[in-house]
């Protein structure tokens, strides 16, 4: 049984090939699946917050983290934070040790005598409010969002509480509300910034460690706190374009 | 057409036009307003309320002690900081806030830590700065070097 040959001039199949590349071209100016792969809304020309700590001033009190449960209803026990502080020490053998009691509520004791101490210092965590958050990306029923003022927010009411979004963070920022049974994280304290009251961290820090603001406005205070410190953000190799920025943060801090 | 090909198209047809339906009825009003989320759930979270009410608040009323703390070094603290959120005491004179005169609230952010920065705030060691002592029986928390 011989082998049908198709007649395939040279002519059809180039007219062929340039009519399909000519379509793509075509399609791809009319973009009518741009809906479906804008993951989040382009930045927009009103607020985008952002935030800056400053390693330098934070003392480990852990006001911020004390006053961020009493704001936002965070459950007591020591595994659920919104916002929390760690306490880094270098060793002189160079171990790095982290400690992080109850988030730093009750203080921190130093678990290195003085003389052993290489570096040490405290680290104030909390929602980067990433740019382009892993987190809000597998919200599966879309719960989990970012608000057009560039915060990670989550829609309770919504929200099944399935996890994907507790492990998708790279940060650890987020939990199950054991009551709720849905996922609660830092929101920058939405309702106080609407109100026109600074969130409940930035609110309690005694020090001013923590700052926020628009990253639009060139004079706000992080705008300010960007321009005068040489600031770096967590994980930048994840390039989550986290927008929580640290002065002085070591390298060893993950 | 072939019969079976019809039936087929005619479930497809049927299939199709119960999940509009669904879509319809399950799709939230204020979906998409925004982005892929509801956009109502925006203002539901920048609904509830604030506990901590800030210093301006308390100064309203007691502005005495509010002057007192301006000239000292806890000038820039909030007084929600050791008293405790202040909303429900705005609104009920009659609810009390918390007024705790322990040393550990002095040691949240006195006590000596390597990890603490010197410049940033003064430090003690408890055991060894006047042990047993009160520290407000010297230092007034609104001024502290009174």
């Amino acid at each position: 049984m011989a082998i049908e040959k198709e007649n395939f001039s040279r002519r059809d199949f180039i007219k062929n090939s340039s009519m399909f590349a000519g379509g793509v071209v075509f399609a791809s100016l009319i973009n009518p699946y741009k809906f479906v792969f804008a993951t989040k809304q382009p930045k927009g020309k009103g607020k985008w917050y952002g935030i800056g700590i400053d390693i330098e001033k934070c003392i480990g009190c852990g006001s911020c983290a004390r006053a961020c449960k009493i704001e936002n209803d965070v459950p007591d026990d020591p595994f659920f934070f919104r916002n929390w502080v760690e306490q880094y020490t270098i060793t002189n053998d160079e171990r790095i040790l982290v400690s992080s009691p109850n988030g730093g509520i009750d203080g921190f004791k130093q678990p290195v005598p003085d003389e052993d101490i290489y570096k040490t210092f405290f680290v104030p965590k909390m929602c980067n409010h990433c740019a382009k958050s892993p987190c809000t990306q597998v919200c599966p029923v879309g719960a989990s969002f970012e608000s057009p003022e560039g915060l990670a927010l989550v829609d309770q009411s919504y929200c099944i509480g399935c996890g994907y979004c507790v492990q998708a963070c790279p940060y650890g920022c987020r939990y199950i509300d054991p009551l709720k049974g849905v996922v609660d994280k830092c929101t920058l304290c939405y309702h106080r910034l609407e109100k026109g009251l600074d969130p409940a961290c930035m609110m309690a820090c005694p020090t001013g460690a923590r700052v926020y603001g628009d990253l639009n406005d060139k004079n706000s205070a992080v705008s300010l706190f960007l321009k005068e410190h040489n600031c770096a953000v967590l994980k930048p190799q994840l390039n989550t374009e986290s927008k929580l920025f640290y002065n002085d943060l070591s390298q060893e801090v993950h | 057409m072939p019969l079976q090909v019809k039936r087929l198209l005619l479930v497809f047809a049927i299939f199709i036009g119960i999940m509009l339906v669904l879509k319809y009825v399950l799709t939230p009003d204020s979906w998409r307003e925004y982005g892929p989320y509801r956009g109502n759930a925006i203002g539901e979270i920048a609904s509830q309320q604030a506990k901590f009410v800030q210093k301006e608040s308390c100064a309203d009323c007691h502005d005495s002690i509010a002057e007192i703390k301006s000239l000292g070094e806890h000038i820039n603290l909030q007084c929600e900081i050791c008293h405790g959120p202040g909303y429900q005491h705005v609104d009920d004179e009659n609810f009390k806030m918390e007024i705790t005169k322990n040393n550990a609230l002095c040691l949240r952010c006195h006590t000596m830590n390597a990890a603490s920065p010197k410049n940033i705030i003064k430090q003690i060691d408890a055991i060894e700065h006047n042990e047993g002592e009160e520290c407000i029986t010297c230092h007034n928390p609104h001024q502290p070097w009174l």
